[in-house]
């Protein structure tokens, strides 16, 4: 299991156009392997959500190579791309974007509804395993917006891991959330990685968070200058 | 990808924006059911009107022209060959009106598959003889049974009983207009005098009303073996054949064929009634035009919505794009939320116009001039649903088509990096 790479970034350079050209990510190289838990740390602007969202194959206006699961996914069309992501990776977000328009449950169930290996009740079965994990269960059957903003990620990091994801990324998943919160938050993804042995990339500027991950990137002006 | 989830996802957007998608909705429900409603009593006009003359007219009529002779004897001479010819000599002939060999010709149209049914039909310029003056007219002398079935005769006998003129010996049904003229009513006799002078008696068993005024005033009825009597004729006397066919589009085509087959005059529908197609043509037109902009209204406002819509939910698209949802899937979202509202709006649109329609049916329209009209006419044929129904759903699709292509593109960076 360990040492095979989940990600590989080659020589990742990426450029901003307005207001002028300017380069935010300098020949970023590094790899991530099946079981870490890895953050990326660096002041605000040395580009690590920028990174992050080229990681997330979101992004495709990049130079270099990026590999997932040994596969290349650089210049891979946009519909692989979505299959990509909703399969073998789990995205949570500085705002908990979670669907306001659905229940918990039905929000934690739409990436294995859109991947359609399972039926109905095995994702509903799949997705209250999830819940149950973070002490969610009891509100399944709320609506999105009738929860908590720690609750709210909390959800967001059920949804991520419904695919069962090869790695997850969180852009600043406890930048919004106040101590206690983000204390059960980052709680939760040490269990992830201990228990789970998930891999997980997260992106913070707490050095707090970073101290608790097996590996820190350390990200400055656009350069990775400790890895 | 699983298009239960599509609809699902179409489904919540839809009940966020409920009111909106509503008033959306009512707008297509508007446009369909005035569109359904206004081809039906327009079209049910035009049938009412084209009825009036083409329900009566043959599809084909066989006839003998009074003409001259095509070949004059100079034609003949070879020694004036290559000369323009001045002298024309030879008259009309007094040719027989009467088509030889009728009941040859009869049998083998009615053995003809294309044709409905033949009627014979005999035409006598009389003059009515009302105290001192006379009163011309035209009677014409059919067979009863086969006049009523092919041309709708029965509808146009305001009073009295068609039948009687089989029933009832030298019987006369009168045109309402010569009828007024002549204060005749059901059970007098009136004296008529043929063009070649003979006199008759004859019994007034009703009226005929065709609704067109000039016609009413000379044109009266009679039995085929009356007016062969009062004319002097033989029973195989018959002036014209009338042919109704099951497809009248074949009618001057199978005109012609005959025509050259029977060495006779023959006349179509088509040539003769020209001017009702096109302005049947033009109101279907017209109708269809005002239908189509309303439509074309409605897929404005649900664009209208739809964008909203968009703009308000940047933010889920991001996330289900993030998520692993390719634009494809959220065009097809949007596409779906756009035919959904197309489809019911339509269907209730399609329900409101057909009670519209009865409505508009039970509207009293009586003239004096349609004696078989009581009320508004409204055609219910259900090529005007089908075209509302696929017009409602294409119309909607086109709406939805730019808005469900912009949310497709929506970057998710973007929405993500902009919080």
């Amino acid at each position: 299991m360990r040492g095979k790479p989940v990600i590989e970034a080659q020589k990742i350079n990426k450029y901003f156009y307005s207001p002028e050209k300017t380069r935010v990510l300098k020949d970023v190289s590094f790899q991530v392997t099946r079981g870490e838990f890895v953050s990326v740390m660096g002041k605000s602007g040395c580009g690590k959500s920028t990174l992050l969202y080229i990681l997330s194959t979101m992004d495709t206006d990049y130079e270099g190579e990026l590999w997932i699961d040994e596969e290349l996914v650089t210049g891979k069309k946009a519909n692989r791309l979505s299959q990509i992501r909703n399969e073998k990776i789990g995205f949570v977000f500085q705002f908990h974007y979670l669907l306001n328009e659905f229940s918990v449950l039905e929000n934690v169930m739409i990436p294995g509804l859109k991947l359609n290996r399972k039926t109905k009740e095995e994702l509903e079965q799949i997705a209250m395993e999830k819940l149950r994990i973070f002490d969610m269960q009891d509100h399944a059957l709320k609506k999105a917006n009738q929860l908590s903003g720690g609750q709210k990620q909390r959800v967001a990091i059920a949804r991520s891991l419904m695919n069962d994801p090869l790695i997850i990324m969180g852009d600043e998943p406890t930048g919004n959330l106040d101590k206690k919160n983000s204390d059960i938050v980052f709680n939760i993804f040490k269990e992830l990685a201990q228990e789970f042995h998930q891999t997980m990339l997260i992106v913070t500027h707490d050095p707090e968070f970073a101290a608790g991950t097996d590996r820190i990137i350390e990200m400055e002006d656009g350069w990775v200058v400790n890895h | 990808m699983g298009i239960g989830l599509i609809l699902n996802m179409a489904k919540a957007l839809m009940l966020a924006r409920l009111k909106q998608t509503v008033i959306a909705g009512v707008g297509v429900v508007f446009s369909i059911t005035m569109f359904v409603a206004l081809l039906g009593f327009m079209n049910g006009l035009n049938q009412l009107l084209d009825g009036l003359i083409l329900n009566r007219t043959p599809h084909i009529r066989f006839y003998n022209e009074i003409k001259a002779s095509p070949q004059q004897p100079i034609e003949m001479s070879a020694s004036y060959d290559g000369y323009y010819h001045v002298i024309r000599s030879v008259k009309p002939a007094a040719s027989r009106t009467s088509i030889y060999n009728n009941e040859s010709i009869m049998r083998t149209l009615k053995e003809d598959r294309r044709v409905l049914g033949v009627a014979p039909k005999i035409a006598a310029q009389v003059f009515f003889n009302v105290g001192a003056i006379d009163v011309n007219g035209v009677i014409k002398g059919i067979d009863v049974e086969e006049e009523s079935r092919l041309f709708a005769f029965e509808d146009y006998v305001v009073d009295g009983d068609f039948l009687d003129l089989k029933n009832t010996a030298n019987s006369i049904i009168l045109g309402k207009g010569a009828a007024d003229r002549m204060l005749a009513s059901i059970g007098d006799m009136v004296q008529v005098t043929t063009a070649q002078g003979s006199r008759m008696q004859l019994k007034v068993v009703g009226f005929y009303q065709s609704g067109l005024g000039e016609l009413d005033n000379v044109q009266s009825y009679a039995s085929m073996g009356t007016v062969q009597k009062m004319l002097g004729e033989p029973p195989s006397f018959v002036t014209d054949i009338q042919v109704k066919l099951h497809d009248f589009e074949l009618a001057p085509q199978m005109a012609r064929e005959y025509k050259e087959v029977f060495g006779i005059d023959a006349d179509d529908i088509q040539t003769v009634n020209a001017q009702f197609e096109a302005g049947t043509g033009i109101r279907s037109l017209i109708s269809y035009a005002v239908g189509v902009t309303l439509l074309i209204v409605s897929g404005f406002g649900i664009y209208n919505i739809l964008n909203m819509m968009i703009y308000e939910k940047m933010d889920t698209i991001a996330i289900l794009k993030a998520i692993g949802f390719s634009g494809r899937d959220v065009n097809m979202v949007f596409i779906t939320i756009a035919l959904a509202i197309g489809f019911f709006g339509g269907l209730l649109g399609l329900m409101f116009g057909f009670l519209a329609g009865l409505g508009i049916e039970q509207v009293p329209f009586e003239l004096e001039a349609l004696p078989t009209i009581k009320t508004l006419p409204v055609d219910f044929s259900p090529k005007y649903y089908i075209i509302a129904g696929v017009f409602s759903l294409v119309t909607t699709y086109f709406a939805g088509y730019f808005p469900a292509r912009k949310a497709s593109s929506i970057d998710p960076v973007d929405i993500i990096r902009g919080k």
